[in-house]
């Protein structure tokens, strides 16, 4: 006779292990620490609180008067034209024009192209600086050639073919569009060719280095051009950058002959003297035989602002962002080390032993609660500079609502994808000190580094998670426009994509090093 | 005095990963500066203010030295010491006093030993990359007064972050917390500053611990500065005093 004694067996239901559980847990662990909360909360009214900083004491004006102590001021800015595709440009040129109905063609001869430069500082715009105070300085991007426009508007759609101060000859349209011609810079001994043909929709232009071996530079379509429309001779120079970071005003002095095509009504107009680019001088013509010589200070190109060109993004009050990313590396540190610290960890893993699905968990808890607080912090804050900059009378360059989706969204989704890595990090480290530290050296230094030490910041910006930063760029870097383009004026070194791809990059690194780690080390 | 000091000495010797943190700090703020240095070419348009530029990886050594102020007290939160380091010191003030003697005797340390590396490394490197006397850069020498501050500047400014650090910490009592803390009060001034309106620009300078106390390391160009090279370190020792302040009021108001 032997007694069986049946082993004990719980008459609770059998707990489920699924995902969905770990991520309950996970989910309750995180809410349920009120720092934390707090902390999130903190990011958000901090990230707000930089925007409204940066945005609330920049007031747009201009001055005038014969000097400093005696000068008339308003405020608001000055006229902005926006190109045919509504983006902001600068259309200031000294504009020699007759009109042009139906086909046709115009041709001249460039003999000189020289210049000068503002040596009296910055001068702001509208307005000039007297010519007294310039030097001989041709700008590497002085234009003098042939355009057809639309119409004598400011921001109406053109093509033109011109010599340039160090970029050879080139065609360029509707203020974007750039194409190089002939190179090497034009001289009475090597002068310049150019012809500009119409016909119907479709403009193209010609170079030549002796009036009669033309090469086709390029065609464009302007689709809608006018049956009448403006042709002629232009000249004009923007702010430089050489050897300056803040940008100076240049002038520049074209003189063509063997002009040819649209007989001779011709009429001289400074156009766009009085917008917000900031111009030298207003410009001037001259007209002796068949020479004309043309003098011009601007520039037709899409408008980069910041600095000396007057117009405002929304990248500075997006730093605001940065504070919010501290608080939440911090918590994205605490999230892990905390469970070390009071050896919850140990719970953690028995409850759940499959230690991949435990930090897949977390990551998404940590990566969502960042992603939700980044999405807040910027939507509330890019109103709010918004309208604190067109309140105070500043010019916004306009952007599309994409992009702006883009700033927003892509804002929330760095500091998710951060917050995912700093997690990873602390995982690993196990200690909260470490992380928090390499976390934040990470994504500030470089940041503070690029505008400190350009040369090597710059490479920072490349090569660490900062690069990422990249998403918030607004408005592009254009080879054709001269500016400083540097992170303090909105400008990143690398390509929206490739700037988030190298954070996402980092981001899987950490996490892997992180699973291996957690996978092999006793808790 | 004497045995409040010792005892804090044991436990600051002890603090693990300690002589790995006083190396990453003086090899990071080298390191940093080396590489810095090695990238800088001599430009005619661009002058270099060459000893503030060797000195640039402080930028990034000070977080290591916070990190070790941090530690120095969360560590005694954290495992509970505190309680008993308390029992046998009821005289709380006295051991944040000795606490900061001893952080501050490290900082000092490693940032003498940092900012040597930084200047060596830049007076073998910088004349090859074109900073020579004929092209009005004299060799890099402690002997004269102006590097001499911004060295013996630099070493003091780690020591004051040192300081500051501890304070927080006290105050905070959370590791993660309290480098949190401190590193946005160092890094944020000099962002925030770079995009503010150009007439808050110049106040933030003023009053950022980082942007006023770096300012001893300037050479050249003083009357650009926002605040002064003394005046500067001067904000930074306020900061620093004001942390320990705090620190030590809820030290000794809270109980551990």
């Amino acid at each position: 006779m032997t007694a069986t004694t049946e082993a004990y067996r719980s008459r609770l239901p059998a707990g489920h292990d699924g995902f969905g559980q770990i991520l309950r847990a996970e989910w309750t662990k995180f809410w349920t620490v009120r720092g934390w909360i707090i902390g999130l909360v903190v990011s958000v009214l901090l990230t707000a609180l930089i925007s409204v900083l940066t945005s609330l004491a920049q007031h747009s004006g201009s001055c005038v008067g014969p000097n400093p102590s005696q000068l008339t001021c308003t405020t608001g800015h000055p006229y902005v034209p926006t190109g045919p595709g509504g983006e902001a440009v600068a259309d200031s040129f000294y504009f020699v024009h007759h009109p042009l109905t139906g086909n046709g063609s115009i041709t001249a001869r460039v003999t000189s192209l020289t210049g000068v430069a503002s040596t009296s500082g910055n001068t702001s715009s509208p307005g000039s600086s007297p010519l007294s105070s310039t030097k001989a300085n041709l700008a590497p991007w002085a234009k003098a050639g042939l355009i057809i426009k639309q119409s004598l508007h400011q921001g109406s759609a053109y093509a033109a073919v011109m010599t340039t101060g160090a970029h050879g000859v080139r065609m360029q349209y509707n203020y974007l569009h750039d194409a190089p011609g002939l190179a090497g810079r034009v001289s009475a001994a090597a002068p310049r060719w150019l012809r500009l043909t119409r016909s119907g929709d479709t403009l193209t232009g010609y170079d030549s280095l002796n009036g009669t071996r033309w090469s086709k530079i390029g065609t464009v379509r302007l689709p809608g051009l006018h049956a009448t429309v403006q042709a002629g001779l232009f000249a004009t120079s923007p702010v430089s950058f050489q050897g300056s970071s803040g940008g100076y005003t240049t002038m520049a002095t074209g003189v063509f002959d063997h002009v040819s095509g649209g007989g001779t009504a011709w009429r001289g107009l400074n156009l766009g003297t009085s917008s917000m680019y900031p111009t030298l001088a207003p410009g001037r013509y001259q007209q002796s035989g068949g020479a004309f010589t043309l003098s011009g200070s601007g520039d037709i190109a899409p408008d980069v602002g910041g600095g000396i060109f007057g117009g405002d993004t929304l990248h500075n009050s997006l730093v605001g962002g940065l504070i919010g990313l501290i608080v939440l590396i911090v918590v994205a540190t605490l999230y892990i080390t905390a469970e070390y610290r009071r050896g919850l960890i140990r719970v953690t893993l028995t409850a759940s032993p499959r230690r991949g699905r435990v930090l897949a968990a977390k990551a998404i808890v940590i990566g969502l609660v960042a992603f939700v607080t980044g999405l807040v912090a910027t939507a509330i804050s890019i109103p709010i500079s918004q309208h604190l900059l067109t309140h105070n009378g500043n010019y916004l360059l306009p952007v599309s609502a994409l992009t702006d989706l883009r700033v927003v969204v892509g804002t929330a989704a760095l500091l998710a994808v951060a917050a995912v890595a700093v997690l990873a990090l602390g995982t690993v480290l196990r200690r909260s000190a470490g992380a928090v530290t390499a976390g934040i050296l990470l994504f500030v230094l470089p940041y503070i580094l690029a505008n400190a030490v350009p040369a090597s910041g710059q490479w920072l910006m490349r090569l660490t998670p900062a690069a990422a930063f990249a998403i918030q760029q607004t408005i592009p870097a254009y080879p054709q426009v001269s500016n400083s383009y540097n992170v303090a004026n909105g400008f990143y070194p690398l390509s929206v994509w490739a700037g988030f791809a190298v954070l996402c990059v980092w981001a899987a690194l950490a996490l892997g090093l992180a699973l291996v780690v957690l996978r092999r080390r006793d808790a | 005095m004497t045995t409040t000091l010792h005892a804090e000495w044991t436990k600051v010797r002890t603090v693990g990963g300690l002589g790995w943190l006083l190396l990453a700090a003086a090899v990071l703020t080298a390191g940093v500066s080396a590489a810095v240095v090695v990238a800088t070419k001599y430009s005619p348009v661009s002058p270099q203010d060459t000893t503030k530029l060797a000195l640039t990886g402080v930028d990034l050594g000070q977080a290591v030295i916070a990190i070790l102020a941090v530690l120095i007290i969360t560590g005694e939160y954290s495992t509970g010491m505190i309680r008993v380091t308390l029992a046998a010191m009821p005289r709380r003030p006295l051991v944040l006093a000795a606490k900061a003697a001893w952080v501050t005797a490290l900082a000092l340390a490693a940032g003498t030993v940092a900012v040597l590396a930084c200047l060596l490394a830049a007076r073998l490197v910088l004349p090859g990359n074109g900073f020579t006397p004929g092209h009005g850069y004299p060799l890099l020498s402690l002997a004269h007064g102006a590097t001499l501050r911004a060295a013996v500047g630099s070493v003091l400014y780690l020591a004051l972050i040192a300081l500051l650090s501890l304070g927080v910490a006290t105050a905070v009592r959370d590791s993660a917390v309290a480098i949190g803390v401190v590193l946005a009060l160092l890094y944020l001034f000099p962002i925030v500053a770079q995009v503010a309106a150009p007439r808050w620009q110049h106040d933030l300078m003023q009053i950022g611990p980082m942007t006023a106390g770096l300012s001893i390391q300037a050479t050249t160009h003083l009357r650009s500065l926002a605040i002064g090279p003394w005046a500067g370190l001067g904000v930074l020792a306020a900061w620093a005093a004001g942390a320990l302040l705090a620190g030590g009021l809820v030290l000794r108001l809270r109980d551990a």
